[in-house]
Formats: C-alpha cells, structure tokens, sequence
C-alpha cells in the first residue's frame, strides 16, 4: 500500500479488454487502523509460577520489539536452571495434589471457563499478538484467537469421556509436561499444547518463543483470574538455552515442541535413552498441486492463502507450486497479478493483507534465500507493491525458474516466497511433491473428484488440502510424516500424546 | 536297508523374496539345547542390511497400495501355510529345548496371531480413522496411512512367535520390514521365511536376516530410508542410546514394547498396528 492516503480524481476506465486493475494508484483504501488505546502492556512480565508471578533468579530480562516499527514493546524475564527447577516442581506438585484428585468434569469445567475467557477478550490478545509477531490484525483476530479458543472448547469436553478415545485402553495422565512452542502462531500453538494436556489430567511448564511471549504471559493472568488451581500451568519465558534446560530436565515426562525440525532432531538426541515421551511437529515444504482440470482463479486464491497467510510464517505453508504444463503461463499471470493487489504493511491495519517479518533474524533468512536462489540461476519476480520503511517487510515473491534439487526448492524458507516448478503428468507431481525429507503438508487443485483421492493418497503428507489451503479445526488431527515431526495435535488422535494407554 | 545319512540344511537369508548368502561371507554357529553344533547361520553384514532396505523399499508402494482385504488374505495364507508345516516347526524348536507340548503351544498361537492380524488389516482404519465435524464448510477426515519401512530387532527368546507377532502388524498395516532373527535361535526364525515365501507375500515385503544385534542395531537405527523401527528385548542402556540418537538424523519412529510374554493378551493389538501408521488429514471444501 502506497503511504499516501491522497484519492484520485479520476475514477479507474478500462482501455482495452486486457486492461488490469490497479489498486496502487487507483483505488487506495484509506487506513483503518485497530486502535490499541485500551490494551494495557506493563513495562516488565516476570515468570509465571505455581500461580503467582515471581521475578527471575537471575534477575535478567529481554526486550521484544514491534517487528513493524523495531520499538520496543516490553520485557520478559529470563528463566534460567534454578526458575526452570521451580516451574517443574511447582508442575509436579500440582500433578500429584489437587489436579489428579479433582473430577474430570470439572477439569473440563476449568477448560470451558478458559474458553469463555478468551473469547472474552479476543480483541486485546488479537493485538498484542499482531503488536508482538507482525501478522496482520485480520488473521490474529479472525484465525489465531477464536481457532485458540475453539481449542479449549474441543478439549474441555474431552475431559470426562477419555474412555471413548481408544478402544480397549484405560488411558492416564503421563504428569508433568515440557512444551515449547515457536513464533509463528504463540497463542494458538499455547492453545494446541495446553489444552489437551490439561484435558487429559497433565499439568504442564510451558516457554513460548523469545520474540513473541506476549500473548503467553497475557494468558498467564487469564489462567490466574480463572481460578485453576496453582502450579496446573506455568509459564517461563527465555531463549534456546532456557529451552534447553526444560528439554533436560529429569522431572518432565513429556516434551512436546514445535518449530525448526533441526531443533527437533537437537531435542530428540538430547532425551535418547531416556524414557521421556515426545511429540514433535517440525518444518515442512508443502507442494500446491494445480492440474489442468482446476478451477484457475480459485487456485490463483488458494496458492495466495497458501504462501502468504501469516508472511509465509508457517509449516505447512504451500511454498512449492507445481503447475501442470498447459495452464502454467495462464496461471502464473493470474497470480502475479493477484499478487499486485496484496497490500504490505502495518499489522494493525484492518487492510493489511501481509505485515511484518517475525524478527531480524527471520528477515535476514529469508533474505539470504532470495540471494541463493538468484546464485541458483531462479528469475525472481516480486509485487510492486510499496512496503513501509521502518521494521521487517518482505514483498510476495515467485521464484521461478528453478528445479527439484536447487536449496530454494528443498529447504524451508519460511516466508513470503514461493518456487513455482511445472508437471505433465499425474504421477510426476506426486513424485515431485514427495521429493523433499518434509512431509507436512499438501495441496491439490482439480475439478475431478477421482483425481483428488488418486493423488492425495500418493501424497506422503500428513495434511492435504484438496482444492483448499492452511484450514484449521480442533477436531482434525494435524503432524508430520518424515522430517516433519512424530505425533499428531488435534483431534482424538492429539490426545494419544498426552495419555498412557494401559 | 542301506542307512540314510541325513542332508543337513544350510540355511540362507530372506531377501526380496530370494534366498541369498550374506555378502558378507561370515557365519556364525547356531548350537542346540544340548550344546551341539546345530547349523552354520549366516552372519550379516551392513550391505546385507542395506541390500534388505532397499528391497523393502521396493515393494513398499505396491503392498500399501494393495486393498485390505487382499492384505488379509495372504495373512491368512501364512497361517495356512504355517499349519501345514508344523511338524517341520515344531521339530526345530524342540532342537533348541521346547517341549513336545510346548512347540505345539508356541506353533499354535503363532498361527491364531497371524489369523488375528489377518482379521484386523479391513477393521484397524474403521476403528482409528476419523471423520471430523469441523466447523466450516469443509468434508475432513483422518485416514491412517503406512509408515513405510520398518525395522524390526526379533526377540531373542522367542524365535517363531515372538518374530510372527512383531512382523504381522507391521506389513498387515501395509509396511514393508526388515526383520533381524533371533540371535541365538536364527533357525527357526529363518525357517519361517519359507513360509512368507510360499504364501503370496511379494517378494520385498518382508526381509529376514540373521547376525548380531549388538553389530547390526546401528545400521537400522542409521540408515535413512528406515522409518520406524521396533524392539522387545530389553537392551543395554548403551544400545538404547544409541539406537533413539541414531534415529534422530531422519526423525525414525522409534518404537519400544519390552515383551517376554509373548503368549499374553498384551503380546497382540491393534494398537501394535496403528505404531506404524502416519495419519492423514484431508479437507475438501463442500459447496456448489
């Protein structure tokens, strides 16, 4: 979006039938920012603890930054060995007393009551998560908070009909669980992890990613004005090494992580030999499949949900498109220009369709992928569009031009750049799609419903969206094959992560 | 009557469906109950294991693509097969101190384990997949769908039903396997490749070799085109660390049931099937 709020004068004419529409400079949308007069940030978040806030030992603390304008939000609190040492024993206090005592019902109870509350103020942490992380005010408001809160319904109603979940199994609570979750999606990743721990009669010490723990210590006084009994959930705030630190811990029966699948692996080889239990959803390289027979604008819609949703920040996000031949040129036209009337700017503004890189760091990433994919011989084609010129702004990319082997195509990104391959045939997609060491998710794109089931099952992916992209729902179990990660979130299949089956 | 010298058998490994040497041209000796030398086994090596893979490999595409009922069918094949050679069976267990009845115990309740799995390949997807009511317009449901290629380390005790219970799940899932037979008692356990060979498994879908555990452990545990793998014995603490710290490089399912009761109800489960199941999540918009 230009920075210029001036309307022209003359209203847009077309020329000729292939005339293109041009939001730049002919239909700008006036700025409509989401007010953020009545959040209320405090200058310093301490550790959440056995119920309480309580300062770190060390007493060091970290800024986090806007990723939008690089101002500075607030402070989280640096948790070192002994705070880790306290947050698990409160955990482990609070598994062995009042938590496994209470009736499952009520259990679900304190889970409906978290629901309620979220949605209660599902305005504020829609801020605070976009003024942390830089998504857009539209998803974090309409995806990351009510997807969160459904979370905690689904679960909440697990609570008391475990028994149903698997067939010939007494299932029990495993005890005190480590999740460390990443900065993509902080709240609704803190939802996956929370709440079918706690509906399974766990209790858990959780660390949300260093540049985006806002919404996590936000949820923290939620947790503390819902009345859950202390030391049920604790928060603790910190980098690798507070990671680190939880992963190693001997009082953890569980870790569950999501984020980098080269931090799993690290996570995996330091818990060998022992008997902690793990889940891991990692990193994924997802192929959109887009044959002859589709649907051309919808898929041109479906790709942009795919790459661009949330910056490209996600896992499963389609980062690979593979066209079939005769509709490549038509397609990618469309989407180029589709691509034109994306709007890049500040998170907070209701317009915006893509804001601000995560971090420094991620912006630097994705940056230096678009030099090795100009290394690799890739022509890169980029919006027009005009980004801000303060914090992390990236344009939507297309990298074309490129083939199965090169770095760009085979490594995660995790941004808002997309390599575009094409295919004749059937079974040259699949093998193309499956040709990474992810196996997250997939996309397909075709108008026959055969097709649709012919290549989805070929696909070694533990999603496919058919003629769809990047949905979410409580109720569908979500992980990895390969290199993407080991268990599932979501669903009842989730809840297997979080039992012993006996 | 001219007297019968008897012709002793030299056995070989299993792999993609042919009975071949190890590359490696070791051996080691397999003695009976009473200590005397019973057979020459063939002593793999990592090329054996890696010539297995990828014979597993191979097939894997074709038997996961086989219908369930079709699984079925041949699993139910090993059975019969199985019982028709039980005498044969029932034989070499009593060389290595089974009892006449207990050979017939252990022989039968590899048949019924087989005949269990065989039943479970068309019921494992309707009793753990999903359709799930999400809440947008959306059809969305969760299949389970094979890992791949599995390793599996045989229990050393049990050569016959402690190998039959670890295999059956396995391919009635739709993997494809690498099995390493019992150390001590590989006879047995490679006799039963016989079995998988005349009883319409593809050649590939199950692999068998005989060695040492304590050698081969590491090339399953690191080789990268294994997917899961799966043992019951209780190993050293080192092994065990070597085994999960391998199996990060390519994020292996590691998978540890410690069993010595193979005849209890806990030795067989579906849920023995869905530990080699990845599921599979599918949306599809509903509209006009």
């Amino acid at each position: 979006m230009s920075q210029t709020t001036e309307t022209k004068e003359t209203p847009f004419k077309p020329t000729s039938p292939n005339s293109k529409l041009d939001f730049a400079s002919v239909w700008e949308y006036a700025p409509a920012p989401e007010s953020t007069s009545h959040v209320e940030i405090k200058d310093r978040y301490e550790l959440f603890i056995g119920g309480k806030f309580v300062k770190p030992s060390k007493d060091r603390y970290f800024p986090t930054i806007n990723p939008a304008n690089k101002e500075v939000i607030t402070e989280f609190a640096e948790a070192t060995q002994s705070d880790v040492n306290s947050a698990v024993k409160a955990a482990r206090k609070a598994f062995k007393g009042e938590w496994s005592s209470l009736a499952p019902k009520t259990r679900g109870k304190y889970l409906y009551r978290i629901a309620r509350m979220l949605q209660e103020r599902a305005r504020e942490f829609a801020v605070l998560e976009s003024m942390d992380g830089g998504k857009p005010i539209r998803e974090s408001r309409d995806v990351d908070v009510p997807l969160a809160a459904a979370h905690f319904f689904y679960y909440a109603g697990w609570a008391d009909k475990l028994e149903y979940a698997f067939p010939g199994k007494t299932p029990e609570p495993i005890g005190v669980c480590g999740q460390i979750i990443p900065w993509n999606f902080p709240l609704l990743m803190l939802a996956w992890k929370i709440a079918p721990a706690l509906a399974c009669g766990n209790t858990v010490v959780l660390k949300p990613a260093e540049t985006t723990s806002l919404t996590a210590l936000k949820f923290a006084e939620l947790i503390k004005d819902s009345g859950l009994p202390d030391g049920v959930v604790n928060i603790i705030t910190g980098a690798g090494q507070t990671g680190a630190e939880m992963v190693n811990h001997e009082d953890i029966d569980k870790i569950a992580f999501t984020g980098s699948t080269a931090v799993g692996k690290l996570i995996q080889r330091s818990i060998a030999g022992t008997d902690k239990k793990f889940t891991l959803e990692l990193g994924g390289k997802g192929a959109l499949i887009i044959f002859e027979d589709a649907a051309i604008d919808q898929a041109v819609e479906g790709i942009i949900n795919a790459i661009f949703f949330n910056q490209g920040h996600v896992c499963c996000a389609g980062s690979r498109l593979l066209v079939q031949e005769g509709v490549a040129n038509e397609l990618i036209g469309k989407l180029k220009d589709r691509m034109e009337t994306l709007i890049v700017g500040d998170p907070l503004d209701k317009n915006t369709d893509i804001g601000a890189i995560n971090s420094g760091q991620q912006y630097d990433t994705i940056n230096s992928f678009l030099e090795i994919g100009l290394d690799e011989g890739a022509d890169v084609y980029q919006s027009k569009c005009s980004i801000p010129d303060t914090g992390f702004f990236i344009r939507p990319t297309l990298l074309t031009n490129v083939s199965q082997s090169k770095r760009v195509v085979q490594e995660e990104i995790f941004g808002p750049v997309l390599t575009v391959q094409t295919f004749r045939t059937a079974d040259e997609a699949i093998q193309k799609a499956n040709n990474t060491p992810y196996g997250l998710a997939g996309g397909v794109w075709t108008d026959k419903g055969s097709k649709v089931f012919k290549v989805g099952s070929g696909l070694r992916s533990g999603v496919v969206w058919a003629n769809t992209y990047n949905k979410f729902d409580p109720t569908s179990p979500f992980g990895g094959y390969k290199e993407s990660g080991i268990g599932r979130e979501g669903g009842l299949h989730g809840l297997s992560a979080y039992l012993t089956l006996k | 009557m001219s007297e019968h010298l008897e012709v002793l058998k030299t056995y070989k490994i299993y792999v993609n469906g042919n009975f071949p040497r190890t590359e490696s041209g070791r051996y080691y000796k397999v003695f009976d109950s009473e200590k005397e030398l019973l057979a020459n086994a063939c002593l793999c090596s990592r090329k054996d294991v890696r010539d297995a893979v990828k014979s597993a490999r191979g097939a894997f595409s074709g038997w996961k693509s086989r219908n369930a009922y079709n699984r079925g069918q041949i699993l139910y094949r090993i059975a019969e097969m199985l019982e028709s050679r039980r005498a044969e069976f029932e034989k070499q267990l009593s060389t290595i101190g089974f009892s006449a009845a207990e050979a017939e115990a252990d022989v039968n309740a590899s048949i019924d384990r087989l005949i269990y799995y065989a039943g479970w390949t068309d019921k494992y997807q309707q009793v753990f997949g999903s359709v799930n009511p999400v809440a947008s317009a959306h059809f969305n449901f969760s299949l389970l769908d094979p890992t791949g290629v599995v390793a599996i380390l045989a229990p050393d005790q049990s050569p016959l039903l402690g190998l039959v219970s670890l295999i059956a799940p396995a391919i009635a899932g739709g993997n494809t396997c690498v099995a390493l037979a019992s150390e001590p008692y590989p006879t047995t356990s490679i006799l039963f490749a016989e079995v998988l060979n005349a009883s319409d498994v593809p050649g590939g879908v199950v692999n068998i070799l005989t060695g040492k555990k304590e050698e081969l452990a590491e090339h399953f545990s690191g080789h990268m085109d294994v997917n899961a793998i799966i043992y019951t014995d209780t190993l050293t603490p080192e092994m065990i660390k070597m085994i999960d710290e391998q199996s990060t490089e390519n994020l292996k399912r590691v998978v540890k049931k410690i069993t010595s009761d193979w005849y209890s109800s806990e030795a067989q489960s579906p849920y023995f099937i869905t530990d080699f199941q990845e599921t599979k999540t599918t949306w599809h918009p509903i509209g006009f």
